[in-house]
């Protein structure tokens, strides 16, 4: 089963979730997969601290455009659905982070001016701690690419084993590549205003991409409702609510995953996967 | 020689476009001839380079001299790597712009005046 755990808006507590999901299965046996699809800024390696067994980089086909040959004729910025290419009189330009990788540009120039060669865009590092089997993926500084990183990192799913995966924050482009696939996803928000914006967002994706989800409020106090009465309207299940306590924060704060320091959690946590296993079924 | 000068309308006496990549049409002014050509930016919609593409636009059309708001970094690199003299903070009418322009009122520019342009665009999905 794939589990993501995603959230309109950033910080909202996703890795936390993730990364104590996984450790409370796996505490309670199960066999457990935890991939940190949040390239742009993966974290939950400080909180799994992995023994790094095999580290990867991720490279990209770009183009390369042979001056000797090209005659400047254009072909390949009409060819290009991206804008990644400029041709002027005597000069061709290339804006590599514009590019899909589509190879459009190569195989219609008739100059066969174009070769591809490998970009890097980013690293991946897989191992394993907590007896969770872990991976995760690093964007580069500036590299706007993530979809061919986050790709990579999801070849490594483990089918036979419950997976779970930390998605990156938002709706875009990115969060859709990441969630497609899963079986099960679970929304992270937080009980504000922006929570409640950003979480309907999520919803309107997950509809869309016909995934069935759930929510979960982090931070939680009793005094905003409007979380309980969008979903109450939507039908939408609330499955936990982990509320703002000082010391979770602290551990938190500290790296410590704190569902190993309140064991209580631990329980929860499985009650958690108990439930998202009866809604998915 | 030809000017392009990003705009909201199809006409001189149409308002300066602030924006170079996401501007409503172009209106390539030959100096020469006085003549004028609108052309609609079909960069406009473009997800992501919509500053490169509009730049091959008035590039293809022969222009030397480009008038606008403001320019985003990528444009603003075509256009320079074209050989294009680049003159942004234009406002009013074509018709203004044009004459600032003689006038030696407008600044040329020698780097990007707005924002990271097209690069932080995340492309849509597809
Ligand atoms: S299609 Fe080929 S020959 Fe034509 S401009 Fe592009 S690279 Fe040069
Ligand atoms: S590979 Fe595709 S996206 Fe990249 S420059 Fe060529 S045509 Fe454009």
């Amino acid at each position: 089963m794939i589990i993501s755990i995603a959230s309109g808006k950033g910080g909202t507590g996703k890795t936390t979730i993730s990364t104590n999901l996984a450790f409370s299965l796996a505490q309670k046996g199960h066999k457990i997969q935890l991939l940190d699809c949040d390239v742009e800024e993966p974290n939950a390696h400080i909180f799994i601290k992995p023994k790094v067994e095999l580290k990867e980089t991720t490279s990209f086909v770009v183009p390369q455009i042979d001056e000797e040959k090209c005659t400047y004729c254009g072909e390949c910025v009409r060819v290009c659905a991206y804008n990644a290419l400029f041709v002027a009189k005597d000069k061709v330009m290339f804006f590599p982070q514009l590019c899909h990788s589509c190879g459009g540009c190569a195989y219609f120039c008739p100059e066969k001016a174009i070769f591809e060669t490998n970009r890097e865009i980013g690293e991946i590092e897989a191992g394993s701690g907590y007896s969770i089997e872990f991976a995760y993926g690093k964007l580069n500084i500036g590299e706007v690419m993530s979809p061919p990183l986050i790709k990579r990192l999801k070849k490594r799913i483990d089918e036979d084993k419950v997976v779970i995966i930390d998605a990156p924050p938002g709706t875009s482009c990115p969060v859709i590549e990441v969630v497609k696939g899963s079986d099960f996803c679970l929304l992270v928000t937080e009980p504000t205003p922006f929570g409640l914006n950003d979480l309907k967002l999520a919803v309107e994706m997950l509809k869309v991409l016909k995934i069935p989800f759930a929510v979960l409020i982090n931070r939680w106090n009793e005094e905003y409702f409007e979380i309980d009465s969008y979903c109450d309207k939507e039908n939408i299940s609330i499955v936990m609510r982990i509320p703002l306590e000082r010391k979770i924060a602290e551990l938190y704060s500290e790296g410590v995953l704190f569902s190993k320091e309140l064991l209580e959690w631990q329980d929860a946590f499985c009650k958690l996967f108990d439930s998202i296993e009866g809604l998915w079924k | 020689m030809k000017i392009a000068i990003s705009s909201m309308g199809n006409d001189l006496s149409s308002q300066v476009d602030p924006r170079f990549g996401r501007c409503q049409e172009f209106i390539i002014f030959d100096s020469e001839t006085l003549e004028f050509e609108a052309i609609p930016n079909e960069a406009i919609n473009a997800a992501g380079g919509a500053g490169i593409k509009a730049a091959q636009l008035v590039v293809d059309k022969g222009s030397k001299v480009v008038i606008t708001g403001n320019i985003g970094p990528n444009a603003f690199n075509v256009l320079a790597g074209a050989g294009i003299n680049v003159f942004a903070g234009a406002t009013g009418t074509i018709q203004n712009a044009i004459d600032a322009y003689k006038a030696g009122k407008l600044q040329e520019v020698n780097q990007a005046t707005n924002g990271p342009g097209a690069i932080s665009t995340v492309p849509t999905y597809r």
